[in-house]
């Protein structure tokens, strides 16, 4: 059967990534002049000079560095160790034996459901004991492995390896340590890396917990963009400068990984 | 973890070469092997409980335990830097529910909710009828649609807190180049709620269409032939066929965005510098409510119960989004597919 677009779906199309990307350029526009420019009653539709300007001043205006490494160091960890994590329980939830493995799933599958982000008073209230209030400790260790992680993987994991593997490997006298190393981690590697990406773009841009634990010398960049518009007056070449260089990184994961994100959102690596 | 690792390195290790039809089995190897046959036989029984209790114990720590020490605290009360103090029943509820704020920021999360989720599917569902044709260069139209799911929420917020700027703002700005008058985005309630449902809106339509598209490729191609020799239209086919028949999805994309949406706090918080909600927290959701109850008035007690309340609130949704998910039978088959060792 043929569907073949016309003009219309085109022009809608490119007309919603227009829609899609005004507010980066409008961002990098108001990043890239002077003050003054933006109180005229037009505002100028190219770029100005002053963008590297204004980024110099919005690094120094917070700790911009630190935040990156903070953010880079916490996202990584987290995204790593819930990749290890999930794909150990996903395998042993897909593939091994074991009393009480339905009911366990389920309730893994419904603690999808569960709002953890409204624990954090007493969270605070731990990590404030644990003296890890300040640190990147406290962002690190509740995000280590999730629910949605561990049924992905599960999900994932059903389909992709033979069963008759895990037995040839079981009778070959592997542990299933060593089975999950060297049958189930080879096949996963398709949905670790979508689980990965993902993982580490929702602890990139989260910002509720970290506003909470972190401390205005120590931020995220989620947090170090909330300061540079803090104060009276808002300085917002400043301000777009650097929300626009804090997106940098993002951009340039999506360029180098974007198929994978989607193909990812369309197998149902999905989680609002 | 222990036991696993260990388990590898005594079965693992030699247990390759080693098998059952190894050479000259003398009594030490026996004995070895029986020893190792216990160790595997441990491995079979404990190893899968040993990799699924990461998830476990960390959900505990973080997500069992908090919620149910957040109602220990609401019961209290509780400073933030004072600690527990007199235990005072339902009182942190009472003094919630006689809060006006509170049920001003109740108001303020729905009306937010209603505009970013309501639109959001809608557009949704058209984004992904269009990219549910033969495109030319599919991969990038696909790609395209996501770009401003890259952008953290809170670039996001400052952004469209410039671009629904009150005085130079670019939305005011061309309102009055075409003659209307201005609108006062972060003075007026609805206004406010407008703008902050777009930021959201724009950040997740084409995430949630990628879904949907994906939902839509499912439906069988031969139900659109015969609809079209019925004479039905393109137009016609996709509001008669394909939203109907994909709607399973369409309930889970709504519900998990209703999860999300009443939780919603970076948008708001960062629309203006003070971060509060407005002048008169016309804009103050739930979750910046409980935020400014717990680290601004620094009443860790009464922040709990807010939290408790918001909670139930989500809760129930979450129970409609498991029903209606029972009944889509996505949970069909759960854990009964794949039963090896």
């Amino acid at each position: 059967m043929t569907r073949r677009p016309g003009f219309l779906v085109y022009g809608l199309l490119t007309a919603f990534l227009l829609g899609s990307c005004a507010p980066l350029y409008w961002s990098f526009l108001v990043g890239s002049h002077s003050r003054e420019v933006l109180t005229k009653r037009v505002p100028p539709l190219l770029p100005g000079g002053h963008f590297l300007d204004n980024a110099q001043r919005a690094i120094d205006a917070v700790p911009f560095w630190k935040a990156m490494g903070n953010s880079l160091l916490v996202s990584g960890t987290v995204a790593t160790s819930v990749v290890f994590f999930s794909t150990l329980a996903g395998f042993a939830f897909a593939k091994l034996a074991f009393r009480g493995r339905t009911p366990l799933l389920v309730f893994v599958v419904a603690t999808l459901a569960v709002p953890t982000q409204l624990g954090v008073i007493p969270l605070f209230i731990v990590m404030a004991k644990l003296g890890w209030v300040g640190s990147m400790w406290a962002l690190i260790v509740p995000g280590m492995v999730t629910a949605f992680g561990v049924f992905f993987m599960r999900q994932y994991l059903v389909d992709a390896i033979p069963d008759e593997l895990v037995e040839a490997a079981r009778v070959d006298g592997c542990s299933l340590f060593r089975t999950f190393w060297s049958v189930a981690v080879p096949a996963a590697r398709p949905a670790a890396g979508i689980l990965w990406l993902f993982t580490f773009m929702a602890t990139w841009t989260d910002f509720f917990w970290p506003l909470i634990v972190l401390p205005a010398s120590n931020p995220t960049v989620q947090i170090a963009l909330q300061q540079l518009q803090s104060g009276y007056y808002v300085d917002y070449s400043l301000v777009l400068a650097g929300a626009t260089l804090a997106t940098v990184p993002l951009l340039v994961l999506f360029v180098v990984t974007g198929r994978q994100m989607v193909a990812g959102i369309m197998q149902g690596a999905v989680k609002g | 973890m222990e036991a696993g690792s260990t388990a590898v390195k005594s079965v693992g290790d030699v247990g390759g070469p080693t098998s059952p039809t190894g050479p000259r089995p003398d009594s030490a190897d026996v004995r070895r092997s029986a020893w190792r046959r216990r160790l595997s036989r441990l491995d079979t029984v404990v190893s899968p409980y040993v990799f699924v209790s990461p998830f476990f114990l960390l959900f505990l720590l973080v997500g069992m335990f908090p919620l149910g020490y957040t109602a220990w605290v609401s019961v209290h009360q509780w400073g933030l830097l004072s600690g527990q103090g007199e235990f005072s029943g339902l009182d942190n509820y009472r003094r919630v529910l006689e809060d006006r704020y509170f049920w001003n920021a109740l108001r303020n999360t729905f009306s937010i909710f209603l505009l970013s989720s309501i639109p959001q599917v809608l557009i949704a569902l058209g984004l992904a009828g269009l990219l549910d044709t033969q495109l030319r260069f599919r991969g990038f139209w696909r790609m395209s649609v996501l770009l401003p799911f890259v952008v953290a929420p809170a670039a996001v917020a400052l952004i469209f807190g410039n671009v629904f700027g009150d005085r130079y703002g670019l939305v005011n700005e061309i309102l009055q180049g075409i003659g209307l008058e201005p609108i006062r985005w972060h003075v007026d309630t609805l206004a406010s709620h407008v703008a902050i449902a777009s930021m959201v809106n724009w950040r997740w339509t084409g995430y949630n269409a990628l879904i949907f598209l994906a939902a839509m490729q499912a439906v069988p191609r031969d139900v659109y032939e015969s609809a079209a020799l019925d004479g039905a239209g393109r137009v016609r086919q996709f509001v008669s066929i394909t939203v109907p028949m994909i709607r399973p999805t369409v309930i889970f994309v709504g519900i998990t965005s209703t999860i999300g949406g009443l939780q919603i706090f970076a948008e708001p918080r960062l629309f203006d510098t003070a971060g509060l909600g407005g002048s008169d927290r016309q804009y103050q959701t739930l979750t910046m409510y409980l935020w400014e109850l717990g680290w601004r008035v620094r009443d860790l007690g009464m922040a709990s119960a807010v939290a408790w309340l918001l909670f139930l609130i989500i809760v129930t949704f979450a129970v409609l989004n498991l029903l209606a998910s029972r009944r889509a039978g996505s949970l069909k088959g759960l854990g009964r597919k794949g039963a090896a060792r």
